[in-house]
C-alpha cells in the first residue's frame, strides 16, 4: 500500500543522524515493546509478512510520532485487535486507568484467528518452475499500487533496471501478509542506475533492490 | 484517529498492552525478559567482527563468506530470526557497499543485533537511496569520487553484511585484535575501518 511506511526517496526530513554509542533500548518501555511485537504475531496466529502489514497500516502521525517501537506497540495490537484476541479501544481504556481515570473497559472478545498455517518454516520455499528472467535481463517494476501490502516500493514502479542475481524463492509478502497464500517465487536482485529513478541530477550511484517475479515485466 | 485526538504517551499504552497480555495468561513476561536480555546481551556487533576479522585473515574463509553468506556465518555459530539468507558485500579500492530498509528497517540480527536509532530514521531510509554520497558525507564518511558507491535496500527476507577492508599498517594484528577495530557502522557502510 502506499502508506507511510514506503519512505524511499521521500523529501523532507532533513539531516541524518550521526552515529554514535547507543543503548540497544534507550528507554526500559522499548524492550517491552519490542518483546510484545515478537510475540504478538504467535499470540494472534499470524505471520512476520502481517506485522509489516500492520506497520503499513498505522496512521502516520502515530508512526512517526512514536517511534520505531512505539510503531511495534501499535503493529501489536492491531494484530491482535483483528485476531480478536483483545477488544478494540481495550489498550487505551487499561491504558487510562493505570494513570488514574477510571474508564470503563471492553470485555474479552471471542478469539477469531485467520485460517492460516505456513507449510514450513520461514520464508525461503522451492519454487519448481523456471525463472522467467535470467541475470543480465532487463525487466521494469511495475507501475502498478496495490492497496495491500507490498515489497514493491513506490520508487522504482515504472522503472527499468537489470536482473543482477537471483535470490532464493521466497513466499509473495503481498499475499501472505493477508493469509491469501504463500504464492511462492522468484525473486531477483534488480540493480537500478540512480538516473533511471532519480533524473539527470542525481548522485552517480546503483541501487540494489529484491523484487519478487510478479513485480517485474520484461521491457520491449 | 483524528489529528486533533489526544495521543496517549507510548510507555503508557505499551504497560497496558503487556498488562493485558500477562493478566489474560497470553504472554509470560519471563519470556520477554528472556527476548530483551539477548538483544542487550548477547547477539551484536561483535558477532559480526568476528565474521569480518576471520575474513581478513583467512582467505579460504573469505572465499565462502561471499559465495554463501549464510552458511560461512553460521561456521561462527551465528544464525537465527532475521538472518534466514544472508548476503555478504565486498568493498573494494574502488567500490563502496551500504546497506538500507526503506521500507521498515530489516537489519542483520544475528551478526550485527538490532538496528540503531539512526538506520530507524526516516531521514536515513528515504534519502540513503537517493542521495547516498550526501548521506554518508553527513554521518561522516567522505568517499573519493572514483569510488563507486552501491546501495542495497533489504526489501526481501535477504539480509545483508558489508564486509569492510582491512586498513592498511594492520598486518601484526591477530584475529581478536582486529576483531576489535570492527564497528556495526562499518559493517552497514556508513563508515571505513580506522587503523588502530
Amino acid at each position: 500500500m502506499d502508506g507511510i511506511a514506503d519512505m524511499g526517496g521521500m523529501q523532507g526530513w532533513g539531516a541524518v543522524k550521526r552515529p554514535g554509542d547507543e543503548p540497544v533500548f534507550g528507554e526500559k518501555w522499548e524492550g517491552r515493546a519490542f518483546a510484545l511485537g515478537l510475540l504478538s504475531m504467535r499470540t494472534s496466529g499470524t505471520n512476520l509478512d502481517s506485522f509489516r502489514h500492520a506497520l503499513d497500516r498505522q496512521s502516520p502521525m502515530n508512526y512517526i510520532a512514536d517511534g520505531y517501537y512505539g510503531r511495534w506497540c501499535h503493529a501489536a495490537e492491531t494484530l491482535l485487535v483483528d485476531s480478536s484476541i483483545i477488544a478494540p479501544g481495550a489498550v487505551e481504556a487499561r491504558a487510562r486507568n493505570r494513570r488514574g481515570e477510571n474508564v470503563e473497559e471492553p470485555a474479552w472478545p471471542e478469539p477469531n484467528k485467520p485460517d492460516y498455517a505456513p507449510t514450513a518454516a520461514g520464508s525461503l520455499r522451492e519454487v519448481t518452475e523456471p525463472p522467467a528472467f535470467a541475470v543480465g535481463d532487463r525487466v521494469r517494476a511495475k507501475d502498478i499500487h496495490p492497496t495491500r501490502h507490498t515489497r514493491l516500493t513506490r520508487y522504482v514502479r515504472g522503472r527499468e533496471g537489470v536482473i543482477a542475481r537471483i535470490r532464493p524463492s521466497a513466499v509473495l509478502p503481498d499475499t501472505h501478509a493477508t493469509f491469501q497464500g504463500e504464492n511462492a517465487q522468484h525473486v531477483y536482485s534488480v540493480r537500478f542506475d540512480s538516473h533511471e529513478l532519480w533524473g539527470p541530477d542525481a548522485e552517480e550511484f546503483t541501487l540494489n533492490i529484491d523484487l519478487w517475479e510478479s513485480y517485474l515485466e520484461a521491457t520491449s | 484517529m483524528s489529528a486533533v485526538e489526544e495521543r496517549l504517551p507510548i510507555a503508557l499504552r505499551t504497560e497496558a498492552l503487556e498488562q493485558l497480555l500477562v493478566e489474560k495468561g497470553l504472554v509470560d513476561p519471563a519470556v520477554m525478559d528472556k527476548f530483551i536480555s539477548t538483544y542487550e546481551n548477547d547477539v551484536g556487533p561483535l558477532n559480526g567482527a568476528k565474521v569480518v576479522a576471520k575474513a581478513w585473515t583467512d582467505p579460504e574463509y573469505r572465499r565462502r563468506l561471499i559465495d554463501d553468506g549464510t552458511a560461512a556465518i553460521a561456521e561462527l555459530g551465528f544464525k537465527g530470526p532475521q538472518g534466514e539468507h544472508m548476503v555478504v558485500l565486498p568493498n573494494e579500492d574502488k567500490v563502496h557497499n551500504v546497506v538500507v530498509c526503506t521500507l521498515c528497517s530489516c537489519y542483520p540480527w544475528p551478526v550485527l543485533g538490532l538496528p540503531p536509532s539512526w538506520y530507524k530514521d526516516p531521514a536515513y531510509r528515504s534519502r540513503m537511496v537517493r542521495e547516498p554520497r550526501a548521506v554518508l558525507s553527513e554521518m561522516g564518511l567522505d568517499l573519493a569520487d572514483d569510488v563507486e558507491i552501491r546501495v542495497w535496500d533489504s526489501s526481501s527476507e535477504v539480509r545483508f553484511l558489508v564486509l569492510p577492508q582491512r586498513p592498511a599498517g594492520t598486518e601484526s594484528l591477530s584475529e581478536e585484535q582486529l576483531a576489535e577495530l570492527i564497528t556495526r557502522d562499518a559493517m552497514v557502510g556508513v563508515a571505513l575501518v580506522a587503523a588502530p
